[in-house]
């Protein structure tokens, strides 16, 4: 059974059929590119996946279990967790404690054993203070842990996202536009961290991104979107060369 | 001697304030609503202590715990059945349901127990403290509620930036949708806060009947206003600015009502609150907040 399996989703704001019987199928461990040009419905898709919207008709199973129509908050204990086109961070909390937001289903005590500091309360936040800085170890921001998120420079707020998202424990990662803004160095850099989460968290991602370098880079299938209907899929360079694809971004 | 008499007096007035305020800013910080009914959760609490220790004949002490828990309970209730409906309504649907919400508190409570004033029985019973040979008093509760105040400010801060709830009450301030993907309960979240804004309340109502020892359904309604002026003042949002808008106030008020006019002296703390607009729209402590796009 694949991880993500979703099938014929529809959503419609007002007149507009932002996205139009959408279908894919993505296997566990896949690194799977969504792409296709500004307003084709991207992002719409993530937000349909992540329960912000809820679809008009389809269906989607994560891991076979079906989430459509759960809320957000349902759907990231399900296990999907994202990151976002414009960083989204807590910026005003401290990179660790962006971290420990993520951790936040996972790890429990009572309010009131917080209130009154009960040995629970210290036992607690000890395990997630040192989950934490394990995760910021591996993306290496473990020395900056206690600058607040927005002092961070630009790469590395995308990477304390990741991050963030890594802590829910998600078997599915959605990334919007993981290169947006970064220069060919940083896009490298972020290539690699992209592998290396797939790799040593055994992760399945699903990544929007316009940078063509990073798509044929590292997904390994690639679906097509245009105004909301999928133009095609299949393997990468397959995808990458076919005309409509290239008609669809530059015009006839 | 009378100077620093007066001063005092204004400081414990408004660390009242101060604690009401609280309950206003955290509300704001979180849910981006403003709970017109938070006053007269004081007033229920203050009727709460009023039947346990007046008519039940029972400890202060108790009568503290029982509000509390009343108060806890009561806002916990109007944010689930009143507010919670309505989020993602208008922020003027919310206002007039806040207000709403207020005027059913007072007028239950004007069913039960009638609009006589009540006289409370102070919660505290130490005796006061006289200083320079008698020529200053400060009276107990003075000095209670400074230092309740203070532990309060210190407990909470420390609530808010050390726990796992605290600070998913701090993201959820910041950006409910990003924290509702990362598995933030965010109603759970405003719930918690409607709880501890709502339990600071009943502590607030003790030391208010306290030291203005009469009790009438409206008594929680103009220090509620003045202490959502004092979160204003401080910049709503902030819990410092809770206290030393709460403090600024009570100061003042206290001070004009000695040596300028005590008719005029709510219209005084208005006018500074104007005033302190028209200079800092955001208030003293406020972060300018950035229309999310």
């Amino acid at each position: 059974m694949a991880m993500l399996e979703v099938k014929n989703l529809s959503i419609s704001f007002g007149g507009l059929k932002a996205v139009d019987d959408f279908s894919v199928t993505i296997e566990k461990g896949q690194l799977y590119g969504l792409i296709g040009p500004n307003g084709a419905g991207k992002t719409t898709v993530f937000n349909l996946l992540t329960g912000v919207y809820r679809p008009d008709t389809g269906s989607i199973f994560l891991d076979a279990q079906n989430i459509t129509g759960k809320r957000t908050i349902e759907i990231n204990q399900e296990g999907i967790a994202r990151t976002f086109q414009n960083i989204r961070l807590f910026k005003e909390l401290s990179v660790l404690d962006n971290v420990k937001a993520g951790l936040h289903n996972h790890y429990k005590y009572s309010t009131l054993e917080g209130i009154f500091r009960l040995p629970r309360y210290y036992k607690v936040e000890k395990q997630m203070d040192e989950r934490a800085m394990e995760l910021l170890k591996v993306f290496e921001l473990d020395g900056e842990w206690d600058y607040k998120a927005s002092n961070l420079p630009y790469g590395k707020q995308r990477k304390l996202e990741i991050a963030r998202a890594l802590a829910t424990k998600p078997k599915l990662l959605l990334l919007d536009e993981p290169a947006a803004g970064m220069n060919p160095n940083e896009t490298a850099e972020l290539m690699e961290t992209i592998r290396f989460v797939r790799d040593n968290f055994d992760m399945t991602i699903l990544l929007i991104e316009h940078d063509m370098k990073l798509v044929s880079g590292i997904c390994e299938r690639l679906t097509v979107l245009n105004f909301g209907q999928v133009l095609t899929q299949g393997e990468t360079t397959e995808v990458l060369n076919d005309k409509r694809v290239i008609t669809a971004y530059l015009g006839e | 001697m009378s100077f620093l008499s007066y001063l005092i007096n204004g400081i414990s007035l408004g660390s009242i304030y101060a604690i009401i305020a609280l309950g206003y800013t955290m509300v704001y910080g979180i849910a981006r609503m403003l709970n017109f009914a938070h006053g007269d959760i004081i007033m229920v609490g203050g009727f709460a202590i009023f039947t346990i220790v007046s008519t039940l004949n029972l400890p202060p002490l108790l009568g503290i715990l029982v509000a509390v828990v009343v108060c806890t309970v009561l806002g916990v209730t109007i944010e689930r059945v009143a507010y919670r409906p309505l989020r993602g309504a208008s922020s003027l649907a919310v206002l007039i349901t806040a207000i709403g919400v207020s005027y059913l508190l007072q007028n239950v409570a004007l069913l039960i127990f009638g609009s006589n004033a009540r006289q409370f029985t102070s919660v505290v019973t130490l005796p006061n403290l006289k200083l320079a040979d008698g020529a200053l008093t400060i009276s107990s509760v003075t000095i209670v509620t400074i230092i309740s105040c203070i532990a309060i400010m210190i407990g909470l801060t420390s609530f808010i930036n050390k726990t796992k709830v605290g600070q998913a009450m701090l993201a959820v301030s910041e950006d409910n949708g990003a924290a509702t993907l990362m598995g933030i309960d965010v109603n759970r979240t405003i719930a918690i806060t409607f709880a501890i804004g709502s339990a600071l309340a009943a502590i607030a109502g003790a030391l208010l009947c306290s030291t203005y020892p009469s009790l009438t359904p409206y008594t929680g309604s103009m220090p509620g206003i003045k202490a959502f002026v004092a979160a204003v003042f401080g910049g709503i949002g902030s819990i410092p600015g809770a206290l030393i808008g709460g403090i600024l106030l009570g100061v003042i008020e206290n001070l004009s009502k000695a040596y300028i006019s005590s008719q005029l002296s709510d219209a005084i703390v208005f006018s500074v609150l104007i005033i302190v607009l028209l200079v800092r729209p955001t208030g003293i402590l406020g972060r300018k907040i950035n229309e999310k796009v």
